[in-house]
């Protein structure tokens, strides 16, 4: 037994309005430079639809994740080690920017500076790659928003596997939700494992994957191996990028920054303890709709006294042995069984989980029992369950029941005052429990939702005054591009320095010209 | 005049590249780890890059380790198995077909560097400038064939491997052997070692990087440590 902790995040989609707000300060915060235009760190997706990278939950197609060997090993679905570096000089599985898009922006300026003419004028497209005019933008992070395009296209979505979509096609039986992405940070990542470079790593202390910017010799093979399509490939310098889990802030007890500005309070984070030495066993059971059992089962209870015991042990400090037993996303994953990983099947083992959405009711005129029967709902319980639970319904209908019978006892017992009890031995929970529901799904207070313990570099030493570790760090840069603390910068050098130019100062790229970034 | 560039260009010039080769790169692994990488434009464009990039990569390693063995093996090693004739002809087809193999691949890497709009904006100019420079290197090597083929006794072929054991051991006369051969052979090495020279300050670093360590790494996963 190998006890780790990791901080894990929980999405709840019943509450996503898909204002995108997330994705918009994670990219001020971290991909607004030349090469990354492209790369949306955090991005929301409207669905169903085929999602970005164009139809990402295709692994036939892009061969991200794990497959089962027949000696019920795993590998990565992008193939073993030799055929990896087989790969090196032309990558068969790597999206091209236009599965993706071709990043642009708008020709601001004209509208200002332009002389009198007859017609206003416009802001023409320009590329950010070439700097040169674009007829027009053909795709984009969120080209199907609020399910725009026609259902055709839409309904490639992988997530209607096994399920009769043209229905879904007609104005009355259609539907919607949000899906906001990010890094999974997964406990058997493929992307660290599809690395020939070995510069992406998982961290011990807090299970966040990061790539070495450094160690990466930009084989691109990362972007490959992962199924969630999370790793971006910097054009500019060569490198890949990746969602960082805002390690500084999280090092420092606050949230991600797309956790803290989501206006609609649906992000969760918490510490999950787990066992290291099962991570691999959990991983390859051979039926998908195991997967999300399997997961669940090597998650360990923060209040069990001999687990704290080896835990400790096993160097895990006290303050997130502390924080484990308070985690709003053990409590959503475990105790109350409302959270799901997403895709389970690419055997990963992801840590940002979802909520399923509830959804409006088909034919509430005919609704007879106190809570409604979740086939009724718009959203199909198929459809979600291909996304969370590999194809299991079970868990998810077991879900949204609870999720119902929350707004229903909660109504009865505000609206009319009556607790009503029925409602809540249906769905197998105690008033307690419901309580300490409403109090961190519906409520949702900042505390509640956020129970990150500070990161404790003094113990990197055997004791914290042994440790240059610590010292070292101090005052140092957190995030740089290997050149100090300057934040992209470059000094003047004779080795190719990667210049990184503001992309979102409204201005088009004139590749013609040496372009001089600002600090 | 000739005499005095000749030892300028072929006895002490691959000294100046060499050392500019080895201590350029190490000083550039050991600063700016953040330029070292093989910049691949796949992303932008992936159209050619299976058939070019495959077929230029494969020749060019097959031709560095065909000219790494034909140069540095000393006569008598060789003489064992063959005579120097058979072993020129050996270097002649085995380098005309992998140099047929790279020249296509090259091709069509170097077509989609200068004409592909995305890859062209985007270029340094020292990706340009490299690509074109290993275009000329491979053509001038190809030229050599026939060069070689007026004389089948393999006596170039010996001269020029005399010069490249004599400059690695450090041993002095090494450009005379080179004095008399044809000017396509000389124009084939200087251009040669002025890749050697510029090699630090391009992508080309990224052969340095060859990942065999993955081939090692137990089992698939890394997690690192706190202060590791």
């Amino acid at each position: 037994m190998k006890i780790r902790a990791q901080i894990g995040m929980v999405l709840n989609l019943d509450k996503c309005i898909g204002c995108h707000t997330c994705s918009v300060t994670c990219k001020n915060v971290w991909t607004s430079r030349s090469g990354v235009e492209y790369a949306w760190f955090n991005n929301v997706e409207s669905k169903p639809g085929v999602g970005y990278p164009n139809n990402w939950e295709n692994q036939d197609k892009w061969k991200g994740g794990w497959e089962r060997t027949k000696n019920d090993e795993l590998k990565p679905k992008i193939g073993g080690k030799l055929k990896v570096l087989s790969k090196l000089f032309a990558n068969p599985d790597l999206p091209e920017i236009d599965d993706y898009y071709e990043p642009f922006t708008y020709e601001y300026d004209r509208l200002q500076k332009a002389p009198e003419v007859k017609t206003p004028p416009t802001a023409r497209a320009h590329s950010a790659i070439t700097g040169e005019k674009m007829e027009k933008p053909k795709t984009g992070p969120n080209w199907e928003e609020i399910l725009g395009g026609e259902f055709d296209k839409r309904s490639k979505d992988y997530n209607f596997k096994e399920i009769e979509k043209d229905i879904y096609g007609q104005f009355e039986h259609t539907f919607m939700m949000y899906l906001p992405r990010l890094c999974e940070h997964c406990l058997n990542p493929t992307c660290v494992a599809s690395c020939p470079s070995g510069a992406i790593y998982k961290r011990e202390e807090d299970g966040i994957v990061l790539i070495d910017q450094d160690k990466c010799r930009g084989w691109r093979m990362c972007v490959s191996g992962c199924p969630y399509k999370k790793i971006y490939f910097n054009w500019e310098s060569g490198k890949s990028e990746k969602c960082t889990f805002c390690y500084p802030r999280i090092e420092a007890g606050d949230p991600t920054v797309c956790s803290e500005t989501c206006v609609g309070r649906i992000r969760y984070l918490g510490v999950l303890l787990y066992d290291a030495d099962k991570i691999a066993d959990a991983a390859s059971v051979e039926d998908e709709e195991d997967l999300y059992q399997s997961q669940l089962n090597i998650f360990l209870d923060p209040n069990d006294l001999a687990m704290i015991k080896q835990a400790k042990k096993d160097g895990v400090p006290d303050s997130w042995l502390e924080a484990a037993k308070r985690s709003p996303v053990y409590k959503m994953a475990m105790d109350w069984k409302v959270a799901f990983p997403l895709h389970p099947e690419y055997r990963t083992l992801p840590m940002v989980w979802y909520i399923p959405p509830l959804s409006p009711i088909q034919g509430a005129a005919e609704q007879t029992g106190v809570i409604p029967d979740v086939n009724d709902l718009r959203i199909p319980v198929k459809y979600l369950a291909n996304m969370l639970t590999a194809g299991q319904e079970q868990p998810v209908v077991h879900a949204l029941e609870r999720m119902l019978a929350m707004r229903s006892f909660m109504r009865s017992k505000t609206v009319e005052g009556i607790a009503d009890m029925d409602i809540l031995n249906n769905v197998g929970l105690d008033e307690a429990t419901l309580d300490d529901m409403y109090q961190i799904m519906a409520i949702a207070n900042y505390e509640d939702r956020y129970v990150i313990p500070t990161n404790h570099r003094e113990y990197a030493g055997k004791t914290p005054f042994d440790n240059e570790i610590a010292f070292e760090n101090r005052s140092a840069c957190g995030f740089s591009f290997g050149n100090g603390c300057s934040g992209g910068d470059s000094k003047p050098s004779l080795f190719e320095p990667v210049k990184f130019a503001n992309t979102m100062n409204g201005k088009p790229v004139d590749r013609t010209k040496k372009q001089t970034p600002k600090g | 005049m000739g005499e005095y560039l000749n030892q300028f260009f072929f006895g002490l010039y691959p000294y100046i590249a060499l050392m500019v080769f080895l201590v350029g790169s190490l000083f550039r692994y050991d600063r700016d780890q953040y330029t070292w990488k093989a910049d691949s434009s796949q992303l932008l464009r992936s159209k050619g890059m299976r058939v070019g990039s495959n077929l230029f990569h494969v020749g060019i390693i097959l031709l560095f380790f065909g000219h790494l063995v034909g140069l540095l093996t000393p006569e008598p090693v060789y003489h064992i198995f063959m005579s120097a004739g058979t072993k020129q002809l050996m270097a002649m087809v085995a380098g005309g077909i992998f140099g047929t193999i790279c020249f296509i691949g090259m091709t069509i890497l170097v077509r989609r560097r200068l004409f592909d709009p995305r890859i062209r904006a985007t270029s340094k100019s020292s990706d340009i400038a490299i690509l074109l420079i290993l275009y000329v290197q491979l053509i001038l090597g190809l030229l050599t064939i026939p060069f070689s083929a007026q004389h089948m006794d393999g006596s170039s072929m010996v001269a020029l491997a005399n010069w490249a054991q004599y400059i690695v051991t450090f041993r002095s006369g090494a450009a005379d052997f080179v004095l008399h051969e044809a000017w396509i052979f000389k124009l084939h090495l200087f251009l040669g070692l002025t890749i050697f020279l510029i090699f630090p300050f391009t992508r080309l670093v990224h052969v340095f990087s060859v990942p065999v360590k993955y081939l090692t790494r137990k089992g698939y996963q890394i997690v690192r440590s706190r202060g590791a």
